[in-house]
Formats: structure tokens, C-alpha cells, sequence
């Protein structure tokens, strides 16, 4: 299927469909049944997945078997360390289903290097370029900042993979976001997302792919990248997408992985609509409450009071995340005025932390630093907020509910501006702290 | 497929999953712990206002938000056979889809206004037609693609047999 790639006129989502479906080409709105190359569980997914697969067994399927024990990794991330028995069990459930299907790639908590799934993926290099990728997690569009198709999905749809490695994809028709010139100092790619999701709405690429291209995101580190991707479901979208450029290719030779193909879109591709952004011109977002899509410039909700800031998550807790929030607080080299919560999203980002001294920039400010989790991001545990509580986050949600009590409201910011609205207690331009052109 | 009757509860646009089941909750897969906080987070008192049998009635955007498929299923189990909603996020559609747990029906903005909380409803998928029982208004419902028809009429993905019956 080499010939795929030179085809004109495909995006790059269209290629990569192509080549996993065994076809020349594909258009939007075409129906194919795609081999998936890598699938991730968590253990919010997981035990859905061994319940279907009981379920089947019960109707006389045989399930003792996997269609490849090797495309699937997991790790742990949700609910650990368990704040309960019942999330205990689920971890019980994941060893055991590593166990008898010889699933070798498994991250688990207390056990080495584990943590938040879209970070850790990145961090190990679990998902390369041009490969179709499924997780039991929304947010594993994450992924797509490095140039593969990646989605998320329920778990019967991802048991169906594991007994037959592949499922059915509608192609999905693309929107370009075309990103011009460099972020201003203190501008971050959360910034970038929250413009965009603010400017296309809660639905606006419902069952479509946003694919990100410019000179805009060269300019931008791959982790950053990632927190656009990574909330391109915030829009709806089937899957985020950036095609690979020096950067990423460079990333994967570090880790000794090469050989993918490094596909683009054409240039004659067809898209449903095209966006440009000056990046050079974007200020500071946020989030107000309840939602991502509800964006606002920072300078609107300015001075608001808040009585936790959290910094953490897969759009807010990785290294590059922690190392801009600390910046800010070196430069202050003072205490925070609000509680502070800060949550690496894996121990390879604490484990950094550490060597270079940004626990202790973090702990001299006065922030509690917890283990990898997402338990507050999802008002699971960790620092969930009690009624009419509000909180500045670096987390990518703030549905009605979302980290807590339901009259509890999320501003969802920036890793920069989170760490600047902690030292003030209320909600702040990073670039106050940083004294840059604001 | 029998025509679905039931007695409806109306909500607003983007419902999301969250409010469908809050994260709390994803621990337990059992029907008795998903049922008993349905749409909890839209309103408190959901999970005690729904019978089996009921319908649910969405804007746009109904399900947005995460992969949890708890959201169909807490659903179903509650009794809800189907969600109509002036649009669905795309996780929560393929998930009720696939799963085999409720049917996602896509209504027009005229069905959505002429229909209100607490309204007795027939949805027809045969005739593709949604009929108010109250009023006798009777409105249309869109079609489903093909491959969405075959995998709801089977009752789920995994019962459709083989996949590449549904490609184009």
C-alpha cells in the first residue's frame, strides 16, 4: 500500500485510514473496517473490557485468547492510589487480565514508571506516526500531536479490537487550523486550544478531524503540541491531528524507534473549513464555567477569586507544564495566597522534578505535590472541591460537577497562569510575574 | 423494531457525561450502582424521577464529553430504551450504538420545542417518526446511516457478525 502516500489529495487522517484499511484512497464519509496498530486500557476501561468479554463468554464466545496481546498496553491512572476498595479490585482485575493474556507493556502504580496514559504514551514512546491508535479514554486524541490516528472509545468497542484487531471508522471530514508565527512568553498551548475551542464551539468538529499545521506549531515543544490535541474532543472531534515534522522524528530516534512512514496531508487536500491564528497576537484564555468551549481572554475574569488552584493532568501536569508554572514562582520567590495542588502526570515528570529542583520550588511556595493520578481532574479523589468552591486548573474540563461538588465552578487555564493565579490567590496574567510586554 | 412509547424527560443541550455519571461512580459497573445515579449531576433527584420505560429528550450535543460508556449504560439500566437529541456527541453515539445499550435518535429543532417535560411519546423507527401523544403532533426523525441501522437492529457490534458487511 506504499502507493497510498502519493496519492493526491488526501489529509493525512484520510492516508493513515487508507493504509489501515488495505485501500488506495479514502474520502470523507467513506465506511471502512481499519486494523488498529495500538490499544490502551486504563482502569476505568478496563473492567468494562472484562466485563464484555464475560458476558460473551456466557453466549459460548471464546475469549481465552487475544488477537494480539502485543498491541495493547496499559496503566493504571484513574483511581490510584485506590481511594477505595472497590477501585482496589479494578487494579486486582487489570493484573489478572495482564496476566492471563500475556499483556507485557503494563504501567503500574507503586511499581516504577506509571501514570496519566496520554503523557506516559508520549514519555515511552508507546504510539508511533501513522499508526491507528484506540484508548478507553476521551482523551487519547492526545496523541495525534505526534502524527497518528488516535481516538478514543468505549469498551465494547475496544473489547471488540482486542478479540478481532480491527473495528469500523467512519472517515471523518477535516478542519485546518492553520497557526501562524511564535507564542509571547507566557502564552502557552492551552491558550492556543481555549481560543480555538471558544471560537468553534462545544460541537463545532463533532465526528470530525482538527488537524493542526504552520510554522506556528514547529515553533511549539512537542508537550505543548499535545495539550492542542489533547482537547480537540472538547470540540467533539474524532481525533486531533499534526503531522510529523524534524522535531517528532528527531523524538523518536532518541528513543530508538524509526521506520514509520511520516505522512502529511496534501497540498490539494480537501477540507471542510480552514482557520488561521496568528499565535504571535493570542493572549491569555481561560474557561469560565461549565464549559471548555466557554473561552474568555484572561483580562475578562482577572482579579477573580478562587479558592484552590490545581496544576496537573495530561493538559497541565507534564514536565514541560511544571517547568513553566516554575518559572513563574522562582521569579516571585514567594508563598501562594491559595491552597495549591500540584500533580505530576507520571513519575518520569517527578521523578524530573526532583533532579532539577522543582519540588522544592513548588514546596517552598507552599503547594501539597501528590502522586501521578487524574483523581481530581475528575472529582474522584485527590483534592475534589466542596460546594460553591472555585478553582483555577490546568485540567482540560469543567463540566457542571466535573472536579466536585456540582455548584463547585472550574476556570480551566493555562500550566503559566494557573501558577501565577496560586502566588495571587485570584486569577492572574502570568506575564504580571513574568514582566513581559503586558 | 415495535414502536418505543414512553413518557419523557426533557433537558437542555450538552448533556455531558459527567452529568450522565459522575466519575465517582465509574468504579462499579454494576446495573444497581449505574441506575441508581443516572443523570445525577444534571439534577439530583433523576436517579428517583426515572422508570423503566421512560425516554429522554436532549438539545445539542447530548453525551459530550468522555469515553465512559457507564453513560449509555446507566441509562439503559435505568429503563431509558432511548435518548432523541437535536445532535449527539460522537463517543456517546457509537457507544450506545455498539454496545447495544440505547438507542440514539436525532430529532429536529420543531420536535424539540413541540415536546415538553413529562410528555408521552411514540418513536417509530420503522415510519422514522416521532409522534406526541399528548398533542397528536408528529414529527419526523432523521434516518439512520446504513451501518448504524445494521448495528442497532442486531442489537450491538458484537452481534452483527462479520464487520466488513458494513463497509461501503
Amino acid at each position: 500500500m506504499g502507493s497510498a502516500a502519493s496519492d493526491m489529495g488526501m489529509t493525512i487522517t484520510e492516508k493513515i485510514l487508507a493504509l489501515a484499511s488495505g485501500r488506495q484512497r479514502v474520502s470523507a464519509g467513506d465506511v471502512v473496517v481499519a486494523k488498529v496498530d495500538r490499544v490502551m486500557m486504563h482502569d476505568v476501561g478496563a473492567p468494562g473490557v472484562w466485563d464484555v468479554f464475560q458476558e460473551l463468554k456466557s453466549r459460548g464466545v471464546d475469549v481465552s485468547r487475544l488477537f494480539n496481546p502485543g498491541m495493547i498496553w496499559m496503566t493504571e491512572d484513574h483511581f490510584v492510589p485506590p481511594p477505595d476498595p472497590k477501585s482496589a479490585e479494578n487494579v486486582r482485575l487489570m493484573e489478572q487480565m495482564a496476566d492471563m493474556y500475556g499483556i507485557k507493556e503494563y504501567y503500574r502504580f507503586g511499581l516504577g514508571t506509571y501514570g496519566v496514559c496520554h503523557t506516559l504514551a508520549y514519555e515511552e514512546a508507546l504510539v508511533l506516526p501513522g499508526q491507528v491508535y484506540v484508548g478507553t479514554d476521551s482523551h487519547t486524541v492526545t496523541s495525534g500531536a505526534l502524527g497518528a490516528f488516535a481516538t478514543g472509545m468505549g469498551h465494547t468497542d475496544v473489547a471488540y479490537i482486542l478479540l478481532n484487531g480491527k473495528n469500523w471508522f467512519r472517515v471523518p471530514e477535516t478542519i485546518l487550523f492553520r497557526l501562524n508565527g511564535r507564542l509571547r512568553d507566557g502564552v502557552m498551548g492551552k491558550d492556543v486550544i481555549l481560543r480555538i475551542l471558544g471560537d468553534i464551539g462545544a460541537d463545532g468538529a463533532n465526528y470530525m478531524a482538527m488537524e493542526f499545521a504552520g510554522d506556528g506549531v514547529r515553533a511549539m515543544p512537542l508537550e505543548d503540541r499535545m495539550t492542542v490535541t489533547n482537547m480537540t474532543v472538547e470540540a467533539g472531534a474524532k481525533n486531533g491531528i499534526m503531522a510529523p515534522d524534524e522535531q517528532v522524528i528527531e523524538y523518536y530516534r532518541e528513543k530508538g524507534k524509526s521506520g514509520f512512514p511520516a505522512l502529511s496531508s496534501d497540498g490539494d487536500a480537501e477540507y471542510r473549513d480552514v482557520h488561521d491564528y496568528d499565535l504571535g497576537r493570542l493572549e491569555p484564555m481561560v474557561a469560565k464555567p461549565h464549559s471548555p468551549a466557554n473561552a474568555a481572554e484572561l483580562s475578562e475574569v482577572e482579579g477573580l477569586e478562587v479558592d484552590e488552584a490545581y496544576l496537573g493532568s495530561c493538559t497541565g501536569g507534564k514536565y514541560y507544564d511544571m517547568v513553566q508554572a516554575a518559572r513563574i514562582l522562582r521569579k516571585a520567590n514567594r508563598k501562594a495566597k491559595t491552597r495549591f495542588v500540584v500533580v505530576p502526570s507520571t513519575t518520569n515528570v517527578y521523578r524530573r522534578m526532583l533532579r532539577e529542583g522543582l519540588l522544592d520550588v513548588f514546596l517552598d511556595a507552599g503547594a501539597v505535590v501528590g502522586p501521578p493520578t487524574c483523581g481530581a481532574c475528575i472529582g474522584g479523589h485527590m483534592g475534589v472541591l466542596g460546594p460553591d468552591e472555585v478553582a483555577v486548573s490546568s485540567t482540560n474540563r469543567n463540566f457542571p460537577g466535573r472536579m466536585g461538588h456540582r455548584t463547585s465552578k472550574v476556570y480551566l487555564a493555562s500550566p503559566a497562569t494557573v501558577a501565577a493565579s496560586a502566588l495571587e490567590g485570584r486569577i492572574t496574567d502570568p506575564r504580571r510575574i513574568l514582566g513581559g510586554g503586558n | 423494531m415495535s414502536p418505543l412509547r414512553g413518557r419523557v424527560h426533557k433537558l437542555g443541550d450538552n448533556v455531558d457525561t459527567d452529568q450522565i455519571i459522575p466519575a465517582p461512580y465509574l468504579k462499579d459497573l454494576s446495573p444497581q450502582n449505574l441506575a441508581a445515579h443516572v443523570l445525577e449531576g444534571a439534577d439530583p433527584s433523576f436517579p428517583k424521577r426515572i422508570k423503566p420505560g421512560d425516554l429522554i429528550v436532549g438539545g445539542w450535543n447530548f453525551g459530550s464529553g468522555s469515553s465512559r460508556e457507564h453513560a449509555p449504560m446507566a441509562l439503559r439500566y435505568a429503563g431509558v430504551r432511548a435518548v432523541l437529541a437535536l445532535s449527539f456527541a460522537r463517543i456517546f453515539y457509537r457507544n450506545a450504538v455498539d454496545g447495544g445499550h440505547v438507542i440514539p435518535v436525532v430529532i429536529t429543532e420543531e420536535a424539540y420545542r413541540g415536546i415538553n417535560d413529562g410528555d408521552e411519546v411514540e418513536v417509530d423507527l420503522e415510519s422514522s417518526v416521532v409522534r406526541n401523544l399528548r398533542t397528536g403532533t408528529q414529527y419526523r426523525i432523521e434516518k439512520f446511516p446504513s451501518i448504524i441501522a445494521k448495528i442497532v437492529e442486531a442489537g450491538g457490534i458484537f452481534s452483527v457478525g462479520d464487520l466488513s458487511r458494513l463497509e461501503d
